[in-house]
């Protein structure tokens, strides 16, 4: 039985403003604050790799758990951002961790690819032992990107997340996942090579604001749960406006979607667990069910629910 | 009720005020309605006209217009 042990961020100094980056992109902060609900977000310095984040968050995590590193049985890291085609950071990542043989793979999979890897992580875990996943992205360095989009650039932000997932034991207990692909927007959100981050947004938000309470719904009845039932959704962090959209879908209040993105903006794949770890240190809620729900690219949606236990 | 009044109807509730848009003007390019109001039309059109629009269909530019929505609507039989 799969086990959720515990969370860890890295959130990179640098402070950009929607005054900073609306002068940069030719905006203004009201209007950046109107359409995303975003006020600042962080941008990594320009020395700072996706690896160097993710290890930072992973170190963050392995301390919550006192846990070494050299008990792990796999590092899994999503990330749409690496610097290069090959390798991407996984490798790099156990390796600075002192590990020289533990595998360690790259879920390249912007948005939603910590839900995948910690859905595949709850499956993994009997076999392998603790699993560690991380959400590591460096969007500055995409987003900025001539020519740029304004729409697109003030979106989004850097940093990193990490979960812990264990196989006996932890504070919530993984209830299952829901996991889905559809390529057939897949030019809709996309990040050619030496191009920014190109994205129509009208059609990833009706994707989204319809497939994400849809996979919550799905997996919610299969456990014979409700929507109501839910003390905290910890969704990816993409847009305020689209949390709250998919809060009324559910028929749920919008304070039971726990957010920040108004200080960090869309951290992408790192974002669901950037919020995690946030959410977890004012204690886990003993006997609460969490739900975790992400949409990206691809486009890839699903959710996972887990419970918290005494 | 004629189904270019439904959809105006429509587009009234939605925007939250009386708006009245050419038949061909892109709803969202003119600032007519938002993104986030393209969710809610497409809602309001399974609802009015009793049917339910596949994800494969979700192409926004299919809901831009009136005449588009209608044109929509006109093929899948309504």
């Amino acid at each position: 039985m799969p086990f959720l042990r515990a969370f860890g961020s890295y959130l990179p100094e640098r402070i950009v403003s929607n005054a900073e980056i609306g002068a940069h992109v030719g905006c203004d902060a009201e209007w950046i604050k109107n359409v995303s609900g975003i006020d600042q977000r962080r941008f990594a310095a320009d020395d700072e790799s996706v690896a160097d984040l993710a290890l930072r968050a992973a170190q963050s995590c392995l301390d919550k758990a006192k846990l070494s590193a050299s008990a792990l049985g796999m590092i899994l890291i999503a990330s749409g951002t690496a610097e290069r085609q090959f390798p991407g950071p996984a490798a790099t990542v156990a390796h600075r961790l002192g590990l020289d043989s533990t595998p360690a793979i790259d879920v390249p999979l912007a948005s939603a690819g910590t839900l995948f890897a910690m859905s595949l992580a709850s499956r993994l875990c009997d076999s392998l032992g603790e699993i560690l996943v991380i959400g590591a992205e460096k969007m500055s360095s995409v987003v900025l990107r001539q020519p740029m989009e304004r729409g697109v650039a003030i979106l989004f932000g850097d940093g990193a997340g990490a979960c812990l997932v264990s196989p006996t034991e932890g504070k919530a207990r993984v209830l299952g996942s829901a996991l889905h692909s559809d390529g057939a927007f897949a030019e809709d959100l996309r990040l050619p090579f030496d191009r920014p981050l190109e994205m129509n947004g009208r059609s990833v938000i009706l994707q989204a604001s319809r497939k994400v309470p849809r996979a919550i719904s799905e997996l919610l009845e299969k456990h014979s749960r409700k929507a109501a039932d839910v003390g905290t959704f910890l969704m990816h962090q993409a847009n305020q406006n689209l949390i709250d959209r998919v809060a009324l879908a559910l028929e749920v209040p919008a304070d039971r979607f726990y957010s920040n993105i108004a200080r960090y903006g869309n951290t992408s794949s790192a974002s669901m667990l950037i919020a995690a770890a946030e959410w977890a240190e004012s204690g886990w809620p003993i006997g609460e069910s969490v739900c975790f729900a992400a949409f990206g690219a691809g486009f890839h949606w699903g959710a996972l629910l887990a419970q918290v236990e005494a | 009720m004629d189904k270019r009044t439904k959809i105006t109807e429509i587009l009234h509730e939605i925007a939250g005020k009386a708006i009245s848009p050419a038949d061909d003007e892109s709803l969202f390019d003119s600032g007519l309605l938002d993104s986030f109001a393209l969710a809610d039309l497409v809602s309001a059109i399974e609802k009015a006209f009793d049917c339910t629009i596949p994800d494969a269909d979700l192409n926004p530019r299919k809901f831009d217009s009136i005449e588009r929505i209608e044109a929509y609507l006109e093929d899948h039989g309504k």
